[in-house]
């Protein structure tokens, strides 16, 4: 977080990865299992961003180029065998990738605007603008924003909180650059 | 500069049409597209009912020219729906202002990709299906079939609110000047995917749907492709083009409650609406009609009923109908769909009937409107709401 | 009858990914819903799917969920009496 690593592990594995990670930084938020692989990535780092933060004016635009695809193949294979025919509820319900901003909203009380985008890549150009133009139409205090992509165990994440006061330059170029280090 | 941002196309096809005049004759004919199902081999088919295009897939192939399985359903229908709403505009040259596609999509390609699943390592040749599970495949497809070259474009996925915020997302670009023209909407077609998901969440009805009825039974899913054509006030001026309505308003809120479900007194909901009012600068007795969500699923129309009534005060909502009973629920479009339909009331200053009504909700004293009716309208208001509890509201006026 | 309750009690710990929870703490009694385990609507339906899948029952409306899912003891004896395998 801020360049400083939070939690560090050699772990490849997601899953276990990412339980480690909930008990290392004391997540402590028994639904956080039933979620899918996008809603938990999201979610945890999240939750790192929000945790200290007492503004509850806080929109949500995250974005990645996968959708919910990890979770869509697991509902299609349980469809695609008619001897063993038993999609799951839960397993639906996260074939959306929005779902994990209700699980960001649902856990922050966060009733402000959000919105989730399928771009070829991270846009940090369209996310610098439609961030600016949220916050300047008095839509949120703050945003949080960026990019969180699962797809065949590969993931990747960079989400950031933008306000009108900071600790970065809110600019294409410098969002382009954290993005780049990660 | 103009408050509202202005409508100059649209097109759709749906259950109940394969372009805007004929959806406009079966709204106003209480025609209803809800049948059994006949393009999907499922195992629920006598269990369910939908809102299916009226059309196979070789006729949509052939209306559009392509050649025979290199496209799945959702992007033809988005298409379809593209296009109409570019030539009603009078876009000649889609590249000659810095244009948008902003679409939506809850399965993509996921009707096309279904069939080929496990033929996936055998064969090759049909690969491209595969990679057609992408969200954002359809709306490459459709760019590439439309000519746009190196504009903007993007994939809204917010589940059943999606159209909705396309369209929001459109307006706001559009007024704060990085697009002159935004092409909104989305594309879903019906496939086994949803279907058989939807009946895990057993909120599908077995019959005909019957929004904010005390007997409702669930939703019936539907298909369709809706767009709209936004373009500036720059664009209206100069291309002397004929505004249909203009976008005034619009909202999005988190519920924050569950999933899922709505939260019980629509919390979310009544967010959204207040936040369309205070962009259109509007008093919630300034809507002259209310176009609902209307599910027909028992926590949708209860939540909405009462968050409504929160809004408007008991006593005081103004004449309302979900036109879900006529299409189904087509899921990411039901906003875009809802927005045409808006268009065209205002257009012909017409309220559209909540088909299939019978018995009042025991919650409340609320009645959706039953038959076509004329009436001078000014202001529509049309909501969706959709699962993450992402919930939209637009607000769709005549003059700016 | 223990032996279904005990198996009931791991397979929702499995299914509905209770991983923060111990088998010895679902008491036969303890409500499943709302105060209890604090399971929700999408948990009453994977139970619905589970019901169907291992024993051959299947719920036509999520309403009749509400009181065969109350507690171990009631989902045991609604299993107990209508299963089909």
């Amino acid at each position: 977080m801020n360049g400083k690593a939070i939690f560090e592990t050699d772990e490849t594995d997601f899953s276990i990865f990412i339980k480690s990670a909930y008990e290392a930084l004391h997540i402590d938020y028994s639904k956080f299992f039933k979620m899918d692989n996008l809603s938990k990535l999201a979610f945890m780092i999240a939750d790192v961003l929000l945790k200290e933060d007492t503004e509850k004016d806080v929109a949500l635009v995250l974005s990645n180029k996968a959708s919910s695809l990890d979770t869509d193949r697991k509902h299609q294979q349980s469809i695609s065998d008619s001897t063993n025919f038993y999609p799951s509820p839960s397993v639906f319900v996260y074939t959306l990738p929005n779902i994990c901003l209700g699980e960001i909203s649902i856990k922050h009380g966060l009733h402000s605007e959000n919105a989730f985008l399928v771009f070829d890549k991270f846009n940090p150009s369209f996310m610098k603008d439609y961030t600016n133009s949220l916050l300047k139409e008095g839509n949120a205090k703050k945003v949080l924003c960026g990019w969180v992509n699962f797809d065949n165990g590969k993931y990747d994440a960079f989400l950031y909180v933008v306000a009108n006061k900071g600790t970065f330059a809110h600019t294409t170029e410098e969002l382009t650059r954290l993005y780049q280090t990660i | 500069m103009s408050k509202g941002v202005a409508i100059t196309g649209m097109g759709i096809i749906s259950a109940i049409g394969n372009n805007v005049q004929e959806n406009y004759e079966s709204l106003i004919g209480e025609k209803m597209g809800i049948d059994k199902i006949t393009q999907i081999e499922t195992i629920h088919k006598d269990e369910i009912m939908v809102g299916e295009v009226k059309a196979t897939n070789s006729e949509l192939e052939q209306r559009l020219g392509l050649e025979a399985n290199t496209y799945s359903r959702s992007p033809m229908l988005g298409i379809i729906a593209a296009q109409e709403a570019i030539r009603q505009a009078g876009i000649t040259d889609i590249n000659d202002y810095k244009t948008g596609l902003i679409s939506s999509t809850t399965v993509g390609g996921m009707d096309k990709s279904e069939q080929y699943f496990f033929e996936y390592f055998k064969n090759k040749e049909h690969h491209h299906h595969i990679d057609g599970l992408h969200a954002g495949d359809s709306t490459q497809k459709i760019a590439n079939y439309l000519g746009l070259e190196g504009s903007f474009m993007t994939t809204i996925s917010t589940a059943c609110s999606s159209a909705a915020n396309a369209i929001l997302l459109g307006a706001r670009m559009i007024k704060s000047g990085r697009l002159d023209r935004a092409i909104v909407g989305g594309t879903d077609a019906l496939s086994k995917f949803t279907i058989n998901g939807f009946k895990t969440l057993m909120i599908l009805s077995d019959t005909y749907n019957t929004p904010f009825d005390d007997n409702r039974k669930g939703l019936n899913l539907g298909e369709a492709g809706a767009f709209l054509v936004l373009e500036s006030d720059k664009i209206v001026e100069k291309e002397n083009r004929a505004v249909l309505a203009y976008v005034s308003g619009y909202g999005n809120a988190n519920d924050a409650f569950h999933q899922t479900a709505s939260s019980d007194n629509g919390d979310g909901a009544v967010m959204a609406m207040e936040k369309a009012l205070k962009v259109a600068g509007l008093k919630p007795e300034h809507i002259d009609y209310v176009n609902a969500h209307g599910t027909a699923t028992p926590n949708n129309d209860l939540s909405e009923g009462r968050a409504m009534i929160r809004i408007f005060g008991e006593g005081k909502v103004p004449q309302f109908s979900s036109t879900k009973a006529y299409t189904g629920h087509t899921l990411a479009v039901a906003g875009g769909v809802e927005a045409v339909y808006s268009v065209l009331a205002l257009q012909n200053n017409r309220i559209y009937p909540n088909l299939n009504f019978k018995t009042p909700m025991s919650e409340f004293n609320l009645l959706p409107e039953t038959e076509s009716k004329e009436k001078v309208l000014e202001h529509v208001l049309s909501n969706s709401f959709g699962f993450g509890g992402n919930c939209s509201t637009l607000i769709l006026s005549k003059e700016a | 009858m223990s032996e279904l309750k005990q198996e009931l009690k791991e397979k929702i710990i499995e299914q509905l990914n209770l991983e923060d929870i111990a088998i010895d703490e679902i008491a036969d009694t303890d409500p499943l819903f709302g105060e209890g385990l604090g399971l929700d609507s999408i948990d009453a339906l994977e139970l619905i799917v589970m019901l169907d899948k291992d024993y051959g029952i299947k719920l036509a409306d999520p309403k009749e969920g509400r009181k065969i899912f109350e507690s171990i003891d009631t989902m045991a004896g609604y299993i107990s009496e209508h299963r089909s395998r």
